[in-house]
């Protein structure tokens, strides 16, 4: 039985990888590079602080 | 967080793709707990071996100061610099990008060799209990690897909620083991006083207590991975304090229970010797349950330790990518899932190829030794936070008491834990630091010529006090 298993966890593992690699693929194509590398240190900091104060203060 | 991004859409923003903020407190303590609880399974009982089971019980309380001295330093300096890349970012604001480069690749190395442990550790279990002719480890340690990196590339909230449960399951196998040999009643089950005598406690005397410091880091190894989470929790100020707190909390009564059960059934020689002290423990009560329960309890902590190292390792890398410390490429962020995927897609070879060619003392000493280091700047760093930016000049989500008693105590520990593993690993201590000195000048002369100085630093801090 365990040596069933081993072979199944093989499995997985090759099919778990190829989704990963296809997915990878995909999302590379369909995205531009400065979309996919835009995230910015402290920057959703920021935003969240100023929505909130405008929540806050009535305006949004 | 959708409010956020649409805010940010309204302000011209909206093609920015960001790590998602969806994390809690639960969240930061499974991301805690979860790495380091394997260490009370597999791991300290190797500082029996180096100075006896009493050794092994000083230096859980020496170690446990230490780490409640990172916990401590991490929260202060985490609640106000709350990025991804964790200690990486604290540096990068308070020392200086060289430290801040050596501290990312301590925690990509830390966190790496880790998990190459953990998933080693899941595919002996399986062999040794199986044990099965011509069976072998490698299935299981490629599907741990590759399970947790898919979770993890599919997004950190059920990354950690999965993390959540398994840790609390594995840490519910202690607890039950821990009542079911019945610790009130010493002589029923358990042996304290046969298996430790005043002949066998420190069978080297002082010095084998020095040497046990590194094993005995074992019992909260990783403890400090909760402030990968900054970026990604809702409340940095508030969740990564009491995230960090609860869970080194909670690592000190499992160390407690861990020592106290093993050493009352197993004699120091083996519990010194074995990979699975807590799982040997249930087999020698006798009990069928408990030993199920332990085997299981094993393999949950291991694959939980696994998915949280995976987690900081890619952010901590992502963090490097994102400054052009290294390549931008390796900023990219899932549009769909919110993750760092490349940085995950990236590491995954390699703890592949480290879980083929290293054995676990190997992985387990590199693992250490980068983790020391860390410890080792954290002290320094609080000093140098305290210094340039005193209390009121910033706010700050947590003041950590009594400072600089913790900053120095961990300075000393850390001291202690170099010379104790250099009298075990002293050749890889020595490979080590060189290896980093290598790569500090290649950052130094070659690659921070690419960084943009004025970019990296975020922090909306007054300018420091001296300068």
């Amino acid at each position: 039985m365990w040596t069933t298993l081993s072979y199944i966890a093989w499995a997985v593992s090759i099919l778990l990888c190829a989704w990963m690699l296809y997915d990878w693929f995909k999302i590379d194509s369909e995205y531009t590079e400065d979309v996919l590398t835009s995230s910015r240190e402290g920057e959703i900091e920021a935003v969240q602080e100023k929505h909130q104060l405008k929540n806050i203060g009535g305006q949004s | 967080m959708t409010a956020a991004v649409d805010t940010a859409g309204a302000a011209g923003a909206s093609k920015r793709v960001s790590l998602l903020r969806v994390l809690g407190p639960a969240h930061v303590w499974a991301l805690g707990v979860g790495i380091v609880l394997v260490g009370e399974f597999t791991g300290w009982n190797f500082a029996a071996d180096k100075g006896g089971a009493l050794a092994a019980l000083i230096t859980c309380w020496f170690v446990g100061l230490l780490y409640t001295s990172v916990a401590m330093i991490d929260s202060e300096v985490t609640s106000t610099v709350a990025a991804a890349g964790g200690q990486y970012a604290q540096a990068k604001h308070i020392v200086g990008p060289l430290m801040a480069f050596n501290v990312a690749l301590y925690l990509v190395f830390a966190y790496t060799m880790l998990e190459v442990s953990d998933a080693i550790l899941v595919g002996d279990l399986i062999v040794t209990n199986a044990a099965t002719e011509g069976l072998t480890r490698h299935g299981f340690v490629v599907l741990t690897i590759v399970l947790f990196t898919w979770l993890n590339y599919r997004g950190v909230l059920m990354t950690l909620n999965v993390n959540f449960i398994i840790t609390a399951l594995a840490y519910a196998s202690i607890l039950v083991l821990f009542f079911s040999v019945q610790p009130w009643s010493q002589g029923a089950v358990l042996h304290l006083g046969e298996l430790i005598t005043p002949q066998n406690a420190l069978p080297y005397g002082w010095i084998g207590v020095i040497a046990a410091f590194q094993f005995a880091i074992w019992y909260y190894l990783g403890i400090e991975g909760t402030t990968q989470a900054a970026e990604e929790v809702r409340s940095p100020p508030r969740s990564l304090p009491y995230g960090t707190m609860a869970g080194m909390i909670t690592l000190l009564i499992a160390a407690a229970l861990t020592w106290y059960v093993c050493a009352s059934l197993l004699p120091w020689e083996y519990l010194g010797f074995t990979f699975f002290p807590l799982w040997d423990a249930a087999r020698v009560t006798g009990s069928g349950m408990l030993e199920f329960l332990l085997f299981w309890g094993t393999i949950l902590a291991a694959v939980a330790s696994a998915n949280g190292c995976i987690n900081d390792a890619a952010r901590a890398w992502f963090s490097l990518g994102r400054d052009r410390y290294l390549p931008t490429w390796f900023s990219a962020v899932h549009p769909k899932y919110r993750t760092p995927y490349r940085s995950i897609l990236f590491l995954l070879p390699i703890a592949l190829a480290f879980a083929f060619i290293a054995d676990l003392n190997q992985a387990i000493t590199f693992s250490i030794l980068s983790g020391v280091l860390q410890y080792t700047f954290m002290s320094i760093n609080i000093m140098m936070f305290r210094n340039k930016w005193p209390l009121g000049s910033i706010r700050r989500g947590y003041t950590h008491p009594f400072h600089p008693i913790p900053a120095i105590v961990l300075f000393v520990l850390c001291v202690v834990t170099f010379f104790a593993i250099f009298l075990g690993f002293g050749s890889q201590l020595i490979a080590m630091v060189a290896f980093y000195v290598v790569v500090s000048l290649w950052f130094h002369f070659y690659r921070y010529r690419y960084v943009r100085r004025g970019d990296q630093f975020t922090m909306p801090w007054p300018k420091p006090l001296g300068y």
